[in-house]
């Protein structure tokens, strides 16, 4: 068994809402990852914290934690890329969603905006009908490619200024994935998602900051996407058909 | 919330900061052109009165103005101060018609005659 040589100081939020930090000493390893840190907490030091993982490999989405003030996926940082030698370590559950307790945060009204957004797919045909046949180079299908990837890690919700300034704003996952379904040919919700997302808890709120698009573990940029709804309700608007 | 209203005063401000990013420019670079030998009010006057092509720019400049200063100030009192309504929006489309208003006029005074 490796003999750790050295420890390292490591701070986690506990508790809710009115929580604070706890501070921990932690042995630090070769590639040791963030998720490593907290299984290590949780398993040696102190067995009453929570904390959210399944996957370990980054496909999940559901391990992402506040790392150094920073939203992360906690599986695919290793400790060496966050802190150097002599730092600490400061981990708390993501920020703009209401904590359960520790480093679990509720993930409901993140999900809830992705219904608001109407960011689900509406067919307009049966199984009788034949399959769809959408061009691999088409604009839209090169678009919605852009934006498909994302896991709804909360990545990205959580690192945005404007959701945190108006909790009604629909956050960049949920406008990313209205995005890509309104790229979608066969889906049958246009008017509807475009009417969803226009205004100012939608695409129109947005700030243009980049945070969603810095900060997204999947190279997902819900900036552009953002910016194509504001694109799509405009043209829609001076139609007249918004 | 009114999807089409929000949609179409986001279009407006956005033409109007185009309008106004060009505007600007072609305002500096003149008043730097023009003031280089020192300028008197009268001789302002005696070079801008009756002159139609800059009394259209001007106007144009006031009209761009008055769009997109209370569609920006709207976002602020919205986003700052949590100030938002019908009411908000009236009080808005009064201070644009009075920026528009007191604007032409300047440029009526400058370039009429």
């Amino acid at each position: 068994m490796q003999q750790a040589a050295e420890t390292f100081s490591v701070s986690v939020w506990r508790g809710a809402e009115d929580g604070r930090f706890q501070h921990y000493e932690v042995p630090r390893l070769p590639s040791q990852t963030v998720l490593d840190v907290v299984t290590f907490i949780q398993r040696k030091l102190d067995a009453t914290l929570a904390y959210r993982f399944a996957c370990r490999v980054g496909m999940c989405g559901s391990c992402a934690m506040s790392v150094n003030g920073v939203a992360r996926w906690t599986c695919r940082t290793h400790v060496d890329k966050v802190i150097g030698a002599g730092d600490a370590l400061e981990l708390a559950p993501l920020r703009n969603l209401p904590i359960v307790k520790d480093l679990v945060c509720d993930m409901r009204p993140f999900f809830e905006k992705w219904t608001r957004a109407r960011g689900y797919f509406q067919p307009t045909a049966t199984r009788n009908d034949p399959l769809a046949r959408i061009s691999p180079d088409s604009r839209q299908r090169r678009r919605a490619e852009a934006g498909i990837e994302c896991i709804g890690c909360g990545v990205c919700y959580s690192s945005c200024d404007v959701v945190t300034w108006r909790a009604e704003y629909l956050g960049p996952a949920a406008l990313n994935r209205a995005w890509t379904l309104v790229n979608d040919p066969r889906d049958g919700g246009q008017a509807e998602r475009l009417r969803a997302v226009a205004g100012d808890s939608g695409c129109h709120a947005c700030h243009t900051h980049l945070s969603c698009t810095e900060r997204c573990p999947k190279g997902i940029a819900p900036t552009a996407s953002i910016a194509g709804l504001k694109r799509a309700t405009a043209l829609a608007a001076l139609k007249g058909a918004l | 919330m009114n999807a089409r209203l929000e949609a179409r005063l986001w279009v407006a401000q956005r033409i109007s900061a185009m309008a106004l990013g060009l505007f600007v420019l072609i305002h500096l670079a003149t008043i730097v052109y023009a003031m280089r030998g020192g300028l008197s009010a009268a001789e302002v006057l005696s070079r801008t009165r009756g002159n139609a092509p800059l009394a259209a720019f001007y106007a144009l400049f006031v009209v761009s103005v008055s769009v997109h200063a209370p569609i920006g100030l709207r976002a602020i009192l919205d986003e700052w101060f949590a100030l938002r309504g019908r009411l908000v929006d009236w009080l808005l489309l009064v201070a644009g018609l009075a920026l528009a208003a007191w604007g032409l006029r300047a440029v009526a005074a400058v370039f009429a005659g």
